[in-house]
């Protein structure tokens, strides 16, 4: 049986070449992206050990300028350090934010990558983590050291002057050194700054104290009893630990790292593979429909059903192997173009040969094989079915229309269950998103099952459309789509699928920009919000600053405070009395917001009424410091999401930080948004690199940013359903084209001339793409209405978006994709040798 | 024998071979379907075209009617030239001038009767001359089974359909291939008897390939081929009269 099975993949080489090309795409990104990361994480695992190579041990904290209760590591401490028996050199390291302005004055690189850190020279002279391409490391307080491909954005050179901006106010230094390094966020894009290491301690820490200690062993000192000795040396709150627990550390928050992007790259593996099920299965059906006779022989001489469906697995198991080994190949390649790609994108990854281990091998091989076998198993059990008889008979066994009755009816039920839960989902709020995924599984199901009923009156209602403008060939398009429900409904599953996921992400991504963006519009009345490029908070200074700068009517910091008030800890915003409305939306229910000041606070609507306090009470406070008070309540206010559910006078919390925390601080201008007011703003923050001033486009833009890009990510998915649905498309078409060969020829006898004939099948896969498309839009969109009003009580303003352009557009690729696909198939039929095909069989 | 009885040809010609030749292949293996063979087909009249197999009849009937192309000679549909047709023009020539009738009935199985009797007119998009149609329609007796599809008719009832397609449209001349090759004898007879009516009460101008006797003494004329040549020609046929000149050309066959 197994050498008739191999006979027939040989046989049907070409018509099998679209299973394989199937098959083949989604090994191809199963083992592309275990092998892309593989490489990555080794790539990085072989960098940071070399970069914690010499080193034996080394002590971290989370030492930080606004924590007064984390100093660091004194002076003292990395002195006795070094004191110890075994240990070569201690070397001391205090780092945080440093931003490098460029000519133009903007940032240079991504704002949360801009590094600063402190030139630490050993014995010789020499800083061992930095080797210095140019100039020498910076020694006196006004003078730097910048990374390579820094120094040359900036197109700085030694001796040349720089502004650097750290969290405080931008500096002026002289450029010393240029420098390379084993760092890795440096080597992933990031820029570094080298200062003096009293100016370092100074801008980061407090004068005499590190964050981080490393140790490095004389020759044959054992690291582990140096940690043991360090141990006892150390705070409590530092962590010590050898560099080879580290680098391991490290290593697997890498690996951590990159399995977000393995399981997205695995994502659309899963989705190529899913929509390929569907063409393998629509192959197989077709092949041994056409094989009836033949097969019916086969039973006749003697053959059991076991035997003929092992022999249909046999054959889909040898075009699995085939397609996998193919994949397997083009998943390296693609392996080592996605790493070119990052390369090309700005990202840098270490230096290293592609990693093929035997995972990826193996699960290519595996799921290629598994998955076509699986999918020819329908097709396999159909062909056993064929009675002995049919080889007799002279018409080929056609699909029988009760088992369309059995499909329907199952699937009807389903679609009508998981339409239902995703009712009830929808219905339950925020709860129900668990019910309304399960449901949106059953409804794809159902309606997957469901696709051949529903060609049938879909494409009906289109066909007047068809005939009017299209004449014969739509006329005749029509009714060829519909022909073959089961084979339209399977090529026509594959673009459904896709545009389910699309569109549903479509509708909730628009809807919730939407309403984020009535959101920003509607809180906002501040004509600019200020930030640090680098996420981090803003120094006090730039507070001022802004108080001052010309136009500015009303600043208020956003600065973020927490304490506990009767016994309760709250998150507080501190703001800036009087200004505070004039640049946020704030709706006073009970009180006065005029009453903040020394002594007073406000409280959001629901904290109060939660807590049962009223306008008029004074309650007992405990600030961050420990130290105690009392605030009386003078507004209560309707929450929104801008403000925290406390406000205080800046100056409440004042005396209880170290150093305020803002975030953020919006300012309304005399005159609004205008270019100069812009300037004016800028030049008053010092032409500070490290801070944004952004208008309000900007902030809509940060809200978002990160809908659009996920949207993106999402398209690309649409990209390789896409993708597979020509694949699936060209398959239907081809073989239709090739049991039609006779009825095409008799058309071009009686005069249909071969252009009408090549409109006639792209007309018939465009009506099947469409008509997938047109399925997932209407559920994707369903769906995104289902998801939509469970975050509705999370977002005010939410109202539902349905984006018809983007619908558009969707329907323009689907006939795209028809077009495209057909074009091989309507070839072959017009140049179809009409004598051969009329000819009597 | 005879073979001009031209006194008797007072109508056109609706269609004409002269010195027409179909080679294939070349050297060693050419094989000459079509020897020059020059032949009239006449307004009005039927004409069936025999010979045994390999005799180059149907390669005749496909190069006149303009779906194969021919070595050398001419061809000629009422005034048109075929052999400096391109395939286009070639196309719009047999949707307008000609009518076709093959043996494996050859429906569109998702068009009813109705559809695929006017499917040429819907080609050439024009309307149908529905009192003709109709006329056909009843010719055939069909009237009662214009809604159903082809896999719902019977062998005669479908080939019947494939009658009135090709009269439908009025051509200026009906090609058959085998036209009862695949049926019995009685749905046979009443097809051919169709044709044999179109001919007489229409004027319509017939000509089918057939390697049956019975068949070919419907026709008015009979062309014998043999080798690529016109080898005899019978007028007023009967089946024993054709039975028996074919059995004198497998005689000379087995004797020469």
């Amino acid at each position: 049986m197994f050498r008739t099975a191999l006979r027939n993949v040989l046989a049907h080489k070409a018509r099998l070449l679209m299973t394989v090309l199937a098959v083949m795409l989604g090994v191809a990104f199963v083992s592309g992206t275990l092998v892309f990361t593989d490489t990555l994480s080794s790539a990085f695992r072989n960098q940071s050990a070399k970069s914690y190579d010499d080193v034996a041990v080394a002590v971290t904290t989370y030492a930080d300028q606004n924590d007064a209760q984390q100093a660091g590591l004194s002076q003292k401490t990395l002195d006795r350090i070094a004191g110890l028996d075994g240990v070569a050199s201690v070397t001391g390291r205090v780092d945080g934010f440093a931003g490098v302005a460029g000519p133009d004055g903007k940032l240079i690189g991504a704002g949360w990558s801009n590094k600063g850190s402190n030139f630490s020279p050993g014995k010789g002279g020499k800083d061992t983590a930095y080797d210095f391409v140019q100039g020498t490391g910076p020694v006196r307080d006004d003078q730097i050291a910048l990374d390579k491909d820094t120094a040359a954005e900036g197109g700085y050179q030694v001796g040349e002057r720089v502004r650097v901006a750290t969290n405080g106010p931008v500096k002026e230094y002289t450029l010393a050194g240029v420098f390379t390094t084993d760092d890795g966020a440096v080597n992933a894009g990031g820029s570094l700054v080298l200062f003096d290491t009293p100016v370092a301690q100074a801008l980061y820490l407090q004068p005499g104290y590190f964050t981080n200690l490393t140790v490095t062993a004389a020759p044959g000192a054992d690291d582990d009893r140096i940690l043991a000795a360090v141990q006892p040396l150390v705070p409590e709150s530092a962590t010590a630990q050898t560099g080879a627990a580290l680098a391991d550390e490290q290593a697997k928050a890498i690996e951590e790292g990159l399995s977000g992007l393995n399981q997205m790259l695995l994502g659309f593996a899963g989705i190529a593979l899913f929509v390929g099920v569907f063409l393998i299965s629509n192959t197989f059906t077709m092949l041994v429909a056409q094989r009836t006779k033949e097969l019916a022989l086969m039973r006749a001489v003697g053959a059991s059903r076991k035997q003929i469906t092992r022999s249909v697995l046999a054959e889909a198991g040898v075009v699995g192997l085939v397609a996998s080994v193919v994949g397997f190949a083009l998943g390296i390649g693609l392996a080592a173009g996605l790493r070119s790609g990052m390369a090309a994108f700005g990202m840098k990854v270490p230096e290293g040969a592609l990693v093929i281990g035997t995972t990826p091998l193996i699960a290519a091989l595996g799921v290629g094989v598994l998955i076509t076998m699986l999918a020819a198993w329908l097709p396999g059990r159909r062909a056993a079915r064929i009675p002995p008889v049919a080889a007799m008979s002279s018409v080929h066994a056609i699909a029988t229309t009760k088992s369309l009755v059995v499909r329907n009816s199952i699937g009807a039920v389903i679609t009508a269950v998981g339409a239902a839960l995703i009712v009830v989902g929808a219905s339950t709020g925020s709860d129900g998103r668990w019910t309304i995924a399960g449901g949106a599984f059953l409804a794809l199901i159902g309606v997957i099952v469901l696709i051949p009923l529903l060609s049938r009156p879909v494409i009906a209602l289109v066909r007047p459309l068809m005939v009017r403008a299209f004449g014969v060939s739509g006329k005749l398009a029509a009714q060829n789509a519909v022909r073959n429900p089961r084979r339209t409904g399977a090529t026509a599953s594959a673009l459904a699928i896709g545009l389910t996921l699309v569109t549903g992400l479509s509708v909730l991504g628009v809807t919730v920009g939407a309403a984020l963006d009535k959101m920003t519009t509607d809180q906002i009345k501040a004509d600019y919000m200020v930030v640090m490029a680098s996420g981090g908070d803003l120094d006090r200074s730039a507070l001022t600053a802004l108080e001052k700068a010309p136009g500015a009517t009303a600043v208020s910091p956003q600065q973020a405070a927490s304490f506990e008030i009767d016994g309760e800890w709250v998150s507080a915003s501190a703001i800036t009395p009087g200004d505070v409305e004039r640049v946020l939306n704030v709706e006073v229910v009970d009180g006065s917001l005029a009453s903040l000041g020394e002594g007073r606070m406000a409280v959001a609507e629901k904290t109060a009424g939660k807590q049962g306090w009223k306008v008029g009470d004074t309650l007992p406070v405990t600030f961050s410091d420990e130290k105690k008070g009392r605030l009386t309540l003078g507004a209560v206010y309707k929450d929104t999401e801008f403000l925290s559910p406390v406000l205080v006078d800046t100056k409440v919390v004042a005396p209880h930080e170290v150093k305020p925390f803002i975030p953020q601080i919006f300012v309304k201008m005399d005159g609004g948004e205008t270019a100069a007011n812009e300037k004016a703003l800028v030049s008053a923050l010092g032409d500070n690199p490290a801070i944004s001033v952004m208008d309000k486009q900007d902030i809509r833009d940060e809200f978002g940013g990160m809908i659009n890009m996920l949207l993106n990510i999402m398209y690309g998915l649409l990209a390789m359903a896409l993708i597979i649905a020509v694949l699936g498309v060209v398959n239907t078409l081809a073989m239709s084209v090739f049991e039609r060969q006779q009825e095409i020829g008799m058309l071009r006898a009686i005069g249909l001339d071969r252009r009408r004939v090549k409109r006639m099948v792209r007309l018939e896969a465009v009506v099947i793409s469409v008509f997938g498309a047109v399925v997932g839009i209407g559920l994707g969109s369903f769906l995104g209405w289902a998801i939509g009003q469970t975050i509705k009580s999370s977002l005010p303003g939410y109202a539902l978006v349905i984006p018809w352009d983007r619908i558009g557009i969707f329907l323009l690729l689907a006939a795209l994709v028809g077009v495209l696909a057909a074009m091989w198939p309507a070839r072959s039929a017009a140049r179809l040798n009409m004598l051969n095909a009329i000819k009597a069989e | 024998m005879t073979t001009t009885p031209t006194a008797y040809r007072a109508t056109a010609v609706a269609a004409r071979a002269t010195d027409l030749s179909k080679v294939y292949g070349q050297g060693e293996t050419q094989v000459v379907a079509l020897d020059r063979v020059t032949v009239d087909f006449h307004q009005g009249e039927f004409t069936a075209i025999m010979g045994p197999s390999g005799s180059g009849k149907s390669t005749l009937m496909h190069c006149v009617a303009g779906l194969d192309t021919f070595s050398g000679g001419s061809v000629r549909i009422g005034d048109t030239e075929l052999g400096s047709l391109k395939d286009k023009q070639l196309t719009q020539l047999r949707r307008d001038k000609i009518g076709f009738i093959f043996q494996a009935f050859n429906l569109l199985p998702t068009l009813t009767a109705q559809e695929n009797i006017t499917l040429p007119m819907d080609i050439a998009g024009r309307k149908p001359d529905k009192e003709w149609v109709s006329k056909v329609i009843d010719m055939v007796g069909l009237s009662g089974r214009l809604s159903h599809r082809p896999a719902q008719l019977s062998g005669g009832q479908q080939q019947r359909v494939a009658v009135a397609r090709a009269l439908a449209s009025r051509p200026e001349i009906i090609f058959g291939d085998e036209p009862t090759g695949n049926l019995d004898s009685r749905s046979g007879a009443e097809v051919l008897g169709f044709l044999r009516n179109s001919v007489r009460e229409l004027g319509q101008t017939v000509v089918m390939v057939t390697h049956d006797p019975v068949a070919a003494s419907y026709a008015d004329r009979v062309i014998f081929l043999a080798d690529g040549r016109i080898v005899d020609e019978m007028l007023h046929p009967t089946a024993d009269g054709v039975l028996d000149r074919m059995k004198e050309f497998d005689a000379k066959g087995r004797t020469s």
